[in-house]
């Protein structure tokens, strides 16, 4: 029994001067649960609120600040612009600078005090469904709350209908969202794991040593290194596409062209990230802990595990 | 006067600060098999990598198959066959693969028959499909050899290649080392063995950095100037023990044997005196071996180290 626990004193310890040693893992298990925490703590907020929100009101009155301040004190909305057209808030809506757009349609007031029921209009941009639905469940309190100062007894409740259209994506399906952004996780995580490893083996089994000694120089080195990762890259691509199309139905609306060559770009600077860890790390196991380093935080911020809308500006 | 393959002076290698190289100079006639051997940790692959242009020298000056050391690394790269200490070749490949690989990067012409005839000539030929990684140590290091010398390199630098590998395949590899020389190759191996630096042209003894010995086996022995005495019997232990302490002197044990050896006769019958009369051991004079040199290299070389510090 004692000798037992000898030995797995005996074991104990001797990780912990390995680990001691090794300063890369060492900072990692320290470095990460912090990052972890400032990330999750800071950045993270599934329950965004303060969507930018922009306002088309053809009914200027005492109305529509009820329902403007209404929507701001849910805490969801936020007004940034006030625009006259539609084609304005279009605009806006697809920078992806407003969330929602609010349209107080002309005689609103009038309908609303002849008790006619008027519609309020408010569309979402829906294609993250996950960083609009809180705000769109918040909007059926809004017409008892609206009104409820103002007007108490005066229009019968509720007052008004609040029409809710789901933008670019009608049927609220997280397939839209999720599909395309898996194209960039798997990307990023190939990417940058392969190569970093890729580097790190040869060095590693001692077959740079070679691979230096023959007439090859570092830089053709390097590209063949990517080189192959590149055409698997496209593969991958394509793979996902087809599956988006035929598993998912999610539909390609915009050019294949454009996104071929977008795709190089990121490609390339995924690869260079990858080559960047294998030059620093020693060992193919180092070279995992920073793919994993870099892996969590571009994942966790780029807005496809908690949305965008919920992080600080 | 036949060419020199290496003709190297003064090179010099520092890392952090400390010498790992200090001032070696060679000069290696074309079509020799010259022996480097030292203690491990001497600089005999700190050397080589800078012979093959590797590894950028902090001083001196040379040249390699006429090239310069400094400015022509790329170029003699091309010319130069170099076997690592480490088997460096890709495990999860085949045979065939890996040496189709070099072959495409020395360029070859006509790469599927150099190819064929290396694996035929090395004797690998049956083992083409074969992945590397699954080769026994003794093949491991053929291949390494076949690689480093598909491009039919003038310059030979192989460094530790028999370490680790059986008597057979040690024996067949220096039959093909003195078949390349034969052709004109020179070649530089390093190694730990006393037989196989026997069956160098000449040999470059290193430690500490520092080239301590250079020139054929005898001519290694005698420059040593060393008397040497062995005492065999079961009080070998003994005397060693006490021996050790004797500045001047150096020991080894062989078997049932011990070899006592120093530059002056004086200091070494006066140290070996006290033991003379010990029933138990059998003396007698004898010619120093190579290894008793380089034993008495490497000690002297300590305690002048020591005695600088």
């Amino acid at each position: 029994m004692l000798s037992v626990v000898a030995r797995v004193v005996a074991m104990t310890i001797k990780e912990l001067i390995q680990l001691r040693r090794d300063r890369l893992t060492f900072g990692m298990i320290l470095g990460v649960p912090v990052m972890q925490l400032l990330i999750f703590g800071y950045a993270i907020n599934a329950d965004p609120k303060q969507l930018p929100t922009v306002l088309i009101s053809q009914d200027r009155g005492q109305i529509e600040r009820n329902i403007v301040g209404a929507l701001e004190r849910s805490g969801y909305f936020r007004i940034v612009a006030q625009v006259s057209g539609e084609t304005e808030a279009e605009r806006l809506v697809a920078e992806g600078a407003a969330a929602f757009v609010v349209t107080i349609p002309d005689r609103f007031t009038r309908d609303l005090l002849r008790g006619e029921r008027p519609q309020l209009l408010i569309e979402a941009d829906a294609t993250d469904p996950a960083a609009t639905s809180n705000a769109v469940a918040a909007l059926s309190q809004l017409p008892r709350t609206a009104l409820r100062h103002d007007l108490p007894g005066l229009v019968a409740e509720p007052g008004f209908e609040v029409v809710i259209h789901r933008r670019y994506n009608p049927e609220g399906l997280s397939a839209y969202n999720i599909v395309p952004g898996l194209l960039g996780v798997i990307l990023t995580m190939t990417m940058v794991l392969m190569t970093s490893l890729a580097v790190t083996r040869e060095t590693e089994r001692g077959t740079m040593e070679n691979l230096l000694a023959m007439p090859l120089n570092p830089a053709e080195v390097m590209a063949g290194k990517v080189l192959p990762y590149i055409v698997i890259g496209y593969i991958q691509v394509a793979v996902v596409l087809l599956a988006a199309r035929f598993l998912f139905q999610v539909p390609m609306l915009g050019s294949l062209g454009l996104l071929t060559v977008a795709l190089l770009a990121f490609l390339l600077a995924n690869l260079a990230v990858g080559l960047t860890f294998s030059a620093i790390a020693r060992n193919q196991l180092q070279a995992m802990q920073m793919t994993f380093f870099f892996f969590l935080p571009s994942i966790l911020l780029s807005g496809f595990m908690f949305p965008f809308r919920g992080m600080p500006g | 006067m036949t060419p020199l393959a290496i003709d190297v002076e003064g090179l010099t290698k520092r890392f952090s600060g400390r010498a790992v190289v200090d001032k070696v100079s060679l000069k290696v006639p074309a079509g020799e098999v010259w022996g480097f051997l030292g203690p491990n940790g001497s600089g005999k692959t700190t050397t080589i990598r800078m012979l093959c242009g590797l590894l950028k020298p902090d001083g001196g000056r040379g040249t390699c198959l006429g090239l310069d050391i400094l400015a022509e690394a790329d170029a003699i790269k091309r010319q130069v066959g170099y076997m690592t200490q480490r088997f460096s070749f890709y495990e999860d490949l085949t045979v065939r693969e890996n040496l189709d690989f070099v072959a495409r990067l020395y360029a070859l012409p006509d790469r599927r028959r150099q190819v064929e005839a290396t694996m035929d000539r090395v004797g690998l030929a049956s083992r083409r499909s074969q992945l590397a990684g699954s080769l026994s140590g003794g093949w491991k290091q053929r291949l390494a050899l076949a690689a480093c010398m598909m491009h039919a390199p003038k310059l030979l630098l192989l460094d530790e290649p028999t370490a680790g590998v059986d008597p057979q395949a040690r024996r067949e590899f220096w039959a093909e080392i003195h078949a390349l020389a034969r052709d004109g190759v020179t070649v530089l191996v390093s190694t730990h063995y006393m037989d196989e630096a026997e069956r160098c042209d000449r040999i470059a003894y290193i430690a500490y950095g520092r080239l301590l010995a250079v020139g054929t086996v005898k001519e290694v022995v005698a420059g040593a100037d060393l008397s040497t005495w062995i005492a065999t019997g079961p009080g070998r232990d003994d005397v060693a023990r006490r021996l050790a302490r004797v500045p001047g002197v150096a020991t080894a044990v062989f078997g049932p044997s011990l070899h006592v050896s120093a530059t002056d006769p004086t200091v070494l019958r006066r140290a070996i005196e006290p033991f003379r009369g010990d029933p138990r051991l059998a003396w007698r004079e004898a010619e120093p071996s190579l290894e008793d040199v380089f034993i008495h290299l490497i000690e002297s070389a300590t305690a002048a180290r020591e005695k600088a510090a």
